[in-house]
């Protein structure tokens, strides 16, 4: 039997935002809105700059291979967990899509400075907890948890 | 140093942000990979690229950094130069190239904080 421990914690904060996919033009929007909100909370600062970094890169994602999607943010008293859900082409091969410097991008979106194969790489560094899966032709679903430490605020 | 002292020593235009360039400059990073940057670049950071579309808006506001300095007469887009005025983040373009900005304000950090302005 498995428990998870972050669903018995109590949110204190929950919402949807909804990402266009196809285009860049609000791309980091939902960062700013995410990144605002936990400032607001007093999260420490490096507690927010890891979501704020998760969520851009998830945002990016969504706008280059997907037809829509939304970011989910979850605040607890001890954890950050953000959901990237969207509807869109899935990932082949996950495995290979997490090696860094491995990217399908376009040349539209490697001109723009995205698909380095960077992406994934970092949404895993910077989260505690990371999981991704992915079927093909319905989309794919991140799971990014960030601990919240009131002792420590980065180096 | 501030951000207005590399504006005049490096005779930057600055396009947007004029009213932040009190900010103290102790860094910076170069790059056009929005990822790399993401991923390395510090809070305070003065970023140095040649990447002109909206997106490199939200990258240094999100990352806090002091400015974008756009290099070898990039200029901003329409959208990114509103978007940049909207939200307060200063970019500056010069003819210059990369090689030369960067070198430039490296030695003007250098002389301020030591020999090696990375530590």
């Amino acid at each position: 039997m498995t428990t998870n421990v972050l669903s018995h914690e109590t949110a204190i904060y929950e919402n949807s935002f909804p990402v266009e996919g196809g285009t860049y033009e609000n791309a980091g929007h939902v960062s700013s809105q995410i990144k605002a909100l936990l400032k607001r909370m007093n999260i420490s600062k490096e507690v927010v700059r890891r979501a704020a970094l998760v969520t851009y890169e998830s945002e990016i994602n969504i706008c280059s291979y997907a037809r829509s999607g939304k970011i989910v943010l979850r605040v607890t008293p001890e954890h950050v967990t953000i959901e990237a859900i969207d509807e869109g082409q899935g990932i082949v091969d996950i495995e290979l899509a997490m090696q860094e410097g491995y990217s399908t991008a376009t040349d539209r979106i490697r001109e723009m400075g995205f698909g380095a194969g960077m992406g994934l790489c970092n949404i895993k560094n910077f989260s505690d907890f990371f999981r991704i899966t992915s079927e093909i032709g319905k989309g794919t679903h991140l799971k990014m948890v960030i601990r919240i430490d009131k002792d420590f605020d980065g180096i | 140093m501030n951000l207005l002292d590399i504006v005049a020593a490096l005779n930057l235009s600055v396009v947007s942000g004029e009213d932040r360039l009190a900010a103290e400059i102790t860094g910076g990073y170069v790059g056009d990979l929005l990822s790399d940057v993401m991923a390395n670049s510090k809070e305070g950071d003065l970023w140095i690229t040649r990447q002109i579309h909206q997106n490199i808006v939200a990258v240094a506001s999100l990352k806090d950094h002091a400015g974008i300095i756009l290099i070898q007469g990039c200029k901003p887009a329409a959208d990114t130069l509103d978007k940049a005025r909207k939200e307060g983040v200063p970019i500056m373009v010069t003819d210059m190239p990369g090689f030369e900005v960067i070198g430039k304000v490296y030695n003007m950090i250098a002389t301020k904080k030591g020999s090696d302005p990375s530590t």
